[in-house]
């Protein structure tokens, strides 16, 4: 069974097409890359996938089970979690308490009104695990609010596998992230590699290269070529999409 | 730091608070014998109405400061809180407890349906709507006729405690209020240290990152609508009692927005502010009204130039200070 | 029975063109420029207090009709530069305790100037009166023409906001923000006429209502909250939704609370009946308002929620 069946979905704003007749296969354990050049409809086709948008027509399939009209919450406790393309933290919180508030969400019972919650243990080691899965953890007493652009970037990353998913969608996760900072996101990815499976959207093409496993070419919202790097890369419907775009990487 | 000893031990945000707070519930306890001494038994009662409003503001605050919910009609709670015990002592149930509870059912049944329906919008239609259903319970114990209308019903006497008339002592009254104010902030309090508030103040913070990770942001904020709702109609079952008269002038929207006056001018999301805005604006109001019979006026003209000459606007101001603290 | 029908439908009409055109600004003031201003039924009240000053001074409703005018322009612009211009970056709760402020302000400084006492306004010679409509029934001249005026100025208003380039930009303002500032609009001078427009309108509705109310100072506030409803129920920054919305809330405020009664006797014994008429009678547009909601919770012509 695939983790993630992607049935004909399409969805228009008005006149324009943004994700037009889109089947896509992901499997357990493998790392989908979804490229495209600007504006083909990559993030909103995320959107779908997470339940922040509703697909016109069409299914989308979890583990087996039809999430198509399920909402963003429920689809995170069946194990779909995702990260956002423009970072969204609390920012009053510390960095801990962020990352521990998506472990209660996944572990607990939130209608508790008595107890400090701060005090916790098992809240606050579980979150500690996924900072430091994202490589945050010496920064786990500070604010959120007080975070770098890089820092925010892995706390994002952070909250997102504090929910202990199946599937994760990274919506262009090294958006902003440059040189060596970039490179150790990559590593962190890598790391990450087998244990869950990932949707990600980048356009970063030494990232998408260095990760995915396989990848799907999004153009006008249509999926043009979907296969391993090497097969998409001397596809020449992809090569002809991609001119005057940005240089494939040879 | 390393990863063995990252969870971070954290300094208690709310001690500092928490000492404030101490410091006034001890000062509000010192009031009786301060007034015996001045000889003007009038305080105590004016003392007392300071009390109720600051259970009101605090539950208030829940909502406001914790969950950033803006409810413009919460005068309405403190109404119930107020005609459950016109009404019920007019059919003879007179116990402060039965009152409080036949109070409270009641405005989580309002709070419950009207929160339902407010809470399906966002920021100016939250307002408005909650500033609407307020009204229309205001519309309608102004139509109950049978307790006065528009003008209102004096009480034939105070509230009992398991039979005992003991309320009908000024005294005794006041130190009832401090006790259920005293005993509303500790539950407010654990509130909001618990998973509960933590979820409350994260949809503040952020709705989507909360949703996100998992969390339906109308579940919790109804709940905490719910709860502050109760509360407020406690500091009405209160205030019945003190001014031994109801009327729903108690639930007029220039009353809700009052208690959102005093929720911001003490500082929002504390709790304590709440508690001390009570104090400041019912004291700044008395002593206005001392001085001219127009003190709505300078009143006004003062919430205006607080509004405007904080640089970020109050809530800006009170997010300024919490940062330099931390 | 058919009689008192007509007659409380033609008070509904009465009411709702009034609640429209406060509705109106109050609608564009809170769809483009986001600001809760709950001082807009206080210029409600002052329009009725200048026409009356203004009526008193020059012995003619008429001169105090069009001296009303400029004296409200100056308010919506006093107000906007002073206060509201400063108000739209702010947070809502900002806005809230601002604009209360100024209800406060406003409503203390109506009674220092005009004192305590509700004035009255004479109905002009010539819409006095009243003309038969059918059988005994007779309906005053001056409600029609408030009725015919009301009309007039939502037609009016229709044609600027649909077929003109300010009406064009209030139309997309409403609906998005970011879109007219990325037009290259000055979006100051945009709010302020906006706001002043609004401010007119209402003060404009005070001071058709003058004649055949009592002017005093709570007038503003049960006007306020109506309003809201209105908004609510139209839909935030549409036109069309704040005139539907007001007309109504006004048919079923007025022919609600004399026919819900009637109504109930059929299912209740008459005591009774007429209690909870008259309970519920003031409760209805809420309820209509929660129902509406209910089903659609960014109103029936809104956009966003």
């Amino acid at each position: 069974m695939s983790r993630l069946e992607i049935t004909q979905l399409n969805k228009s704003f008005g006149a324009l097409k943004v994700t037009d007749d889109v089947s896509l296969n992901v499997e357990p354990g493998e790392v989908h890359a979804i490229i495209g050049p600007n504006g083909a409809g990559k993030t909103t086709l995320i959107a779908q996938l997470s339940g922040e948008l509703r697909p016109d027509s069409g299914r989308i399939v979890l583990d087996g089970r039809d999430i198509t009209q399920t909402s963003m919450p429920e689809r995170v406790h069946l194990g779909l979690a995702r990260s956002f393309q423009i970072t969204q933290v609390l920012p009053s919180f510390t960095v801990l308490d962020n990352v521990a508030l998506a472990v209660q969400a996944r572990q607990g019972s939130s209608y508790r009104f008595f107890g400090n919650v701060a005090s916790e243990e098992a809240l606050n080691a579980a979150a500690m695990r996924a900072l430091r899965d994202a490589g945050l953890e010496d920064r786990a007493g500070a604010r959120a609010s007080a975070l770098s652009h890089g820092e925010h970037r892995r706390l994002e990353l952070a909250c997102a596998l504090a929910t202990e998913p199946q599937l994760l969608l990274l919506d262009e996760p090294l958006a902003g992230v440059g040189g060596e900072d970039a490179e150790a996101f990559i590593a962190r990815l890598r790391a990450l590699r087998g244990r869950l499976t990932m949707v990600l959207i980048e356009h970063d093409m030494d990232a998408v290269f260095a990760l995915a496993t396989r990848l799907s070419v999004l153009v006008y919202g249509r999926i043009i070529a979907t296969g391993t790097p090497e097969e998409v890369r001397s596809d020449p419907a992809v090569r002809a999409a991609y001119l005057g775009e940005e240089e494939m990487p040879a | 730091m390393t990863a063995a000893t990252a969870v971070p031990t954290r300094a208690p945000a709310l001690a500092p608070r928490l000492k404030a707070a101490l410091v006034l519930f001890v000062l509000f306890a010192l009031v009786p014998p301060v007034v015996m001494a001045a000889d003007d038994p009038f305080l105590i009662l004016i003392a007392t109405r300071i009390l109720a409003y600051a259970i009101a503001a605090m539950a208030l605050d829940l909502i406001l400061g914790y969950g950033a919910m803006v409810s413009f009609g919460h005068a309405a709670y403190l109404g119930f809180g107020t005609y459950a015990v016109a009404i019920l002592s007019s059919y003879g149930v007179t116990d402060i407890f039965v009152q409080m509870l036949g109070a409270v059912l009641v405005s989580a049944l309002f709070a419950l349906v009207t929160g339902a329906i407010s809470l399906r919008t966002r920021g100016v239609y939250f307002i408005m709507i909650t500033l609407a259903f307020g009204q229309m319970a205001f519309f309608f114990f102004i139509s109950l006729s049978a307790y006065g209308g528009d003008d209102g019903y004096g009480l034939s006497q105070r509230s009992t405690v398991l039979g005992s008339a003991i309320l009908e002592n000024d005294v005794t009254l006041y130190y009832a209020t401090l006790a259920v104010l005293i005993a509303l902030f500790a539950l407010c309090h654990r509130i909001v240290g618990s998973r509960f508030g933590r979820v409350l103040t994260g949809i503040r913070e952020n709705p989507v990152r909360m949703e996100a990770i998992g969390f339906s942001p109308f579940r919790y904020q109804l709940t905490a609508f719910v709860i502050s709702g109760c509360m407020t109609s406690l500091a009405g079952v209160l205030l019945a009692n003190q001014a031994e008269f109801v009327s729903p002038a108690f639930m007029s929207w220039h009353r809700s927005g009052e208690l959102i006056v005093m929720v911001v001018l003490g500082g929002i999301g504390t709790l304590t502010g709440a508690i001390g805005g009570a104090v400041a604006a019912l004291l700044l109001e008395e002593v206005l009204g001392m001085l001219t019979e127009h003190w709505q006026l300078w009143f006004g003209i003062f919430l205006v130039l607080m509004v405007l000459f904080s640089p970020r606007g109050i809530t800006g101001l009170v997010e300024q200070m919490r940062g330099r603290r931390e | 029975m058919a009689n008192l029908f007509v007659l409380q439908l033609l008070n509904g009409l009465q009411l709702g063109v009034l609640l429209f055109l406060i509705a109106a600004g109050l609608t564009l003031v809170f769809g483009i420029m986001d600001v809760v201003n709950l001082a807009h039924g206080v210029l409600y009240m002052v329009g009725a207090y200048f026409l009356a000053t203004f009526a008193a001074l020059t012995g003619s409703f008429w001169w105090g009709l069009l001296l009303m005018f400029p004296a409200a322009i100056v308010v919506g612009l006093v107000l906007e530069v002073v206060v509201i211009r400063r108000l739209y970056a702010r947070s809502h709760l900002d806005q809230v305790l601002a604009t209360f402020g100024l209800v406060m302000i406003a409503n203390e400084t109506v009674k220092i100037v005009w004192g305590v006492s509700p004035l009255s306004v004479p109905t002009p010679e010539i819409l006095s009166g009243s003309v038969p409509l059918m059988g005994p029934l007779q309906y005053p001249v001056y409600r029609i023409a408030i009725i015919v005026t009301g009309l007039a100025v939502a037609g009016g208003l229709y044609l600027v906001i649909n077929h003109t380039r300010i009406g064009m930009l209030l139309r997309a303002g409403a609906t998005n923000r970011t879109m007219v500032s990325a037009l290259g609009i000055d979006i100051g001078k945009l709010f302020a006429i906006v706001f002043t427009l609004g401010a007119v309108l209402a003060c404009f509705a005070g001071a058709l209502v003058a004649p055949i109310l009592s002017v005093d100072t709570g007038m503003g506030e049960s006007v306020l909250i109506l309003t809201f409803v209105v908004v609510v129920i139209g839909g935030i920054g549409s036109i069309k939704g704040a005139f539907l919305g007001a007309i109504l809330v006004a048919v079923v405020d007025t022919i609600g609370g004399v026919f819900g009664p009637i109504l109930l006797r059929s299912v209740l014994d008459p005591a009774a009946a007429g209690q909870t008429g008259r309970m519920l009678a003031p409760m209805l547009v809420y309820i209509l308002m929660a129902a509406i909601l209910f089903a659609r919770p960014a109103g029936l012509f809104g956009g966003r929620a």
